[in-house]
């Protein structure tokens, strides 16, 4: 077995409202930066697993997501990143 | 009837609702702690309010695999009535006993209040003492209910008559003003299919004497006693 680090970030559906990105969108607009668009605010996990190779700790972590670190109607995630912990 | 109120860590209306059903009704409640597999032979489940787990990750993700909660599915699973308060009610979805999710309300704010329902559905074992249409006022208090799931499924709750309570003002009118928290289609509160699971984010535990602002929820805690009282005849 081999200890991998796992990047996930897991976001708020596109399409529906997240007030919070909206608060940090018209902030940014009011700092001036009159360039930024759409804003979803979510969250990074960063998590250790022992698994036999890297598609197994992807594998595993993508169960995880979708059992627990992720609303499966609310919510969408992305794998950032698997390397060696 | 005997009623069990699940505790969690974090849960803080289970005493409101064990004085609502002991004091006010006259029912049996026992506390069921979240880390048995005991339900004690409650008729009726109650998963109250509060902030289980810190709503850490998500409100109601953690609390959903505790180790009560197989039993409240199959309680459920068995018909049994399963009423499912605010972070009840975040639960219920999170364990898949009701559709959709419970997401921060659209002002960010927590929002505590008293608010106008209409109700929607009478033919449940939780709203017979009811009438079609009648306007309740209610509290809420929360920082995650604004309800939201798929158009099919909104689609489904709205077609099969499964919204329960809705936010209305004070003539019954849907609007956004009365929407506490923007919840689609102004939902306050819907039930499964078989009409035995019931969550709503308004609080009738808190709404059980006119001293405290408002007695419009017993006729809730009635309608389930009756419906139980019936079970036990037939």
């Amino acid at each position: 077995m081999t200890r991998f680090r796992v990047a996930i970030q897991i976001v708020p559906r596109r399409g529906l409202l997240d007030p919070q990105g909206k608060a940090v969108s018209d902030a940014l607009h009011t700092l001036g930066f009159a360039t930024v668009g759409d804003v979803r605010v979510g969250r990074h996990l960063v998590l250790d697993t022992d698994a036999e190779h890297e598609q197994a700790a992807r594998d595993s972590v993508k169960r995880m997501c979708e059992q627990l670190l992720a609303n499966p109607v609310t919510e969408d995630f992305h794998i950032d990143s698997v390397e060696h912990a | 009837m005997k009623v069990g109120i699940v505790r969690f860590p974090g849960s803080n209306c289970d005493e409101d609702a064990y004085n609502a059903f002991v004091d006010h009704l006259g029912a049996e409640a026992v506390y069921c702690w979240h880390k048995e597999h005991d339900l004690q032979g409650a008729d009726l489940v109650v998963l109250p309010g509060g902030f289980s787990y810190g709503d850490y990750l998500r409100p109601g993700a953690i609390a959903r695999f505790s180790p009560i909660m197989q039993e409240v599915i199959a309680h459920a699973g068995r018909g049994g009535p399963v009423l499912a308060i605010c972070n009840g009610f975040q639960i219920a979805c999170e364990a898949g006993l009701l559709p959709g999710a419970l997401l921060r309300n659209a002002s960010l704010k927590f929002v505590c209040d008293q608010v106008h329902l209409r109700v929607e559905s009478i033919a449940t074992q939780f709203t017979s003492r009811y009438h079609i249409g009648q306007v309740i006022r209610i509290p809420v208090a929360h920082g995650d209910g604004r309800y939201t799931a798929d158009a099919d499924t909104l689609e489904r709750l709205e077609g099969e008559g499964h919204v329960v309570f809705r936010y209305v003002d004070a003539q019954g009118h849907v609007t956004v003003e009365a929407n506490p928290n923007q919840s689609q289609r102004n939902i306050a509160g819907i039930r499964n299919g078989a009409g035995n699971v019931l969550g709503m984010m308004p609080h009738p535990e808190r709404a059980v004497d006119l001293r405290l602002g408002s007695a419009d929820g017993l006729p809730l805690l009635h309608s389930l006693a009756d419906a139980l009282l019936a079970e036990v005849r037939a």
